[in-house]
């Protein structure tokens, strides 16, 4: 991670403000997502997580301030727009096209991403390219025997997979993800744990996640989000130890 | 093959040997029902394509149906008085039903791409609303246009003309309108399965992802009404020229209703759900519009039946719900 340090992020948010009236959801946050890590934010309910998410992926404008996808100004771009440049997102409620078959969805996003969607003669469940793309993916995320199985039949745990499977497909640049480990069980968390674990080289992750032993385990550096304002960042071990997280946050949960 | 397959060969079928086995006996009026049900089925295919599988609910199909009824009444209504359809040009009118056909198509399209530009900007009560007032515009605007009949409508004496068929004899006009249908009922089911088809369907089950892989949903559902309301605006054409008459009443919210009754009953989102739907209206309004002239009531009841217990219509209910995944 040290000589990592030194490159330039992936993705970055520089002063990026946002307020609903009185509210004010995010206040001069900075952030920066370098190549190669998982970074974890977190935060108590309410700090506005998930107001950031929505901005650096295009569902909302910020107020000021900056999004940059290597080294691009995207804070102006459609959440479309975003994607196609390798922003690839998953979502906090797994959010899929549920009559379709798993192997439907993933060859959704290998056309998406491959951005061919206005042909309307020949069959896309047999382009040999797209099916290429998406039983790679779904062969990485250990789906491949699930392929015509329609998506609305899956477990929670799959159709979590699922969508990071599809995420794949885009050939991302940074991943975004949502609380990815929601409603999993032990195990299947444990094993998406594993999977996130090796997908960090593929491309970094910013991960929002409220499973403390997920985020310390899991996490190259972690970011603290409390009312708006980024508190602290660094090292799971600085976290800990901040006295100024422990109070804010962890301390209202008991100490991680 | 898959059972739906089989029950659609079947239609496809039915659809032909009925009309043939009437020209055989001789039996014109059955011909003419026979071919009232390829157009509204072609109709319901044009709609089917924007509400079964855009999920698209438009309550103005009637605009594009009327379209395509006014571009052939205003065609032939010059070339038969010999008047130019632009005088400064000298444009003439004409009787050619390819030609008509053309013009219909182009004009629903056009149509429907500005319909659809401001109507998609909105999404669910507002979107059936605003289609309906766009219904409603062109309504009135067909009434209160004396130079082509305003409120009585346009008269055709003959009907148009096809390149080496005599469209005068009823089975032959059937055949036309049969073979259109075959045609463009061929071409949805390419593009119910193209790339176009996987995207469109996905965008109606779940915006958030679509948007997520870089695809734009509006994009996608503006090409889906333009085609949509192409389509209908053919049988618009078709159903003029079997009338040889068009009024205002092609643009009625009650025309927009029924090419809706042909998709639902038939099941939303099937390939032959149109045809089966415009098959099963035809034949209620022929033998319970016999009985009584309140023949929708039943219709009404039917309806109620299919939305409530089979969500899949006629076609859902003969090949359950299974669904194709090649």
């Amino acid at each position: 991670m040290t000589e990592r340090a030194q490159e330039a992020p992936v993705l970055e948010v520089r002063g990026l403000s946002k307020a609903f009236g009185a509210l004010v959801a995010s206040s001069d946050i900075n952030l920066a997502l370098r190549p190669g890590e998982i970074h974890a934010l977190i935060g108590p309910n309410g700090a506005g997580k998930s107001t950031l998410i929505a901005q650096i992926a295009g569902a909302l404008t910020p107020d000021s301030g900056s999004v940059r996808l290597a080294g691009a100004d995207i804070t102006r771009l459609s959440t479309v727009a975003r994607a196609r440049r390798g922003l690839a997102r998953t979502f906090q409620i797994s959010s899929l096209a549920m009559e379709m078959t798993v192997l439907q969805n993933v060859v959704l996003g290998a056309l998406g991403h491959r951005g061919r969607v206005m042909r309307f003669f020949a069959p896309v469940m047999r382009d040999k390219a797209l099916l290429e793309v998406a039983r790679a993916a779904l062969d990485q995320v250990g789906m491949q025997d699930l392929a015509n199985v329609v998506t609305a039949e899956l477990s929670h745990g799959q159709r979590r997979q699922l969508e990071v499977a599809v995420a794949l497909t885009l050939e991302p640049r940074a991943f975004l993800m949502d609380e990815p480990m929601a409603g999993l069980g032990a195990s299947g968390s444990k094993r998406l744990m594993g999977f996130l674990d090796g997908l960090r080289d593929r491309a970094p992750i910013l991960l929002v996640e409220h499973d403390m032993d997920v985020v310390f385990s899991l996490a190259d550096r972690v970011s603290v989000l409390v009312y708006g304002q980024i508190i602290a960042t660094g090292h799971p071990d600085e976290i800990r130890t901040d006295p100024r997280v422990r109070e804010a946050y962890l301390g209202e949960e008991g100490g991680a | 093959m898959r059972r739906e397959t089989w029950i659609n060969a079947a239609l496809l079928l039915g659809l032909l040997v009925v009309p043939l086995w009437a020209w055989w006996v001789d039996e014109p009026f059955t011909i003419t029902l026979a071919t009232r049900v390829a157009i509204f089925a072609l109709a319901g295919v044009g709609l089917n394509l924007a509400l079964g599988v855009g999920g698209l609910i438009s309550f103005g199909h009637a605009v594009f149906f009327g379209i395509g009824g006014y571009a052939m009444g205003i065609l032939a209504f010059h070339a038969q008085n010999y008047t130019p359809l632009v005088e400064a040009l000298n444009i003439p009118g004409t009787k050619s039903m390819p030609v008509i056909w053309a013009v219909a198509v182009v004009a629903s399209a056009l149509a429907a791409l500005a319909i659809g530009a401001l109507s998609l900007r909105t999404s669910g009560a507002y979107f059936i609303m605003i289609t309906l007032a766009f219904g409603q515009m062109f309504f009135y605007f067909a009434i209160s246009w004396p130079a082509y009949g305003g409120e009585d409508g346009l008269s055709i004496y003959l009907r148009n003309s096809f390149p080496g068929v005599n469209t005068l004899v009823p089975i032959n006009f059937f055949a036309i309108a049969y073979g259109v249908l075959v045609v463009v009922l061929f071409a949805m089911s390419r593009l119910m399965r193209s790339p176009f088809g996987l995207a469109l369907a996905a965008a109606r089950q779940n915006e958030a992802r679509v948007r997520a892989v870089g695809i734009d949903p509006y994009r996608l559902r503006l090409v889906a009404f333009t085609i949509s309301g192409a389509i209908t605006g053919l049988a618009g054409a078709l159903f003029a020229d079997l009338n040889r008459f068009v009024s205002p009443s092609m643009f009625s919210w009650q025309t927009s209703g029924e090419i809706m009754v042909f998709v639902i009953l038939g099941g939303v989102a099937r390939l032959f759900g149109p045809v089966a739907g415009a098959a099963l209206f035809i034949l209620l309004e022929h033998f319970l519009g016999g009985i009584s002239e309140y023949w929708h009531i039943f219709l009404g009841a039917l309806l109620l039946l299919v939305v409530l217990f089979a969500r899949g219509g006629l076609i859902g209910l003969l090949a359950g719900n299974e669904v194709a995944h090649d």
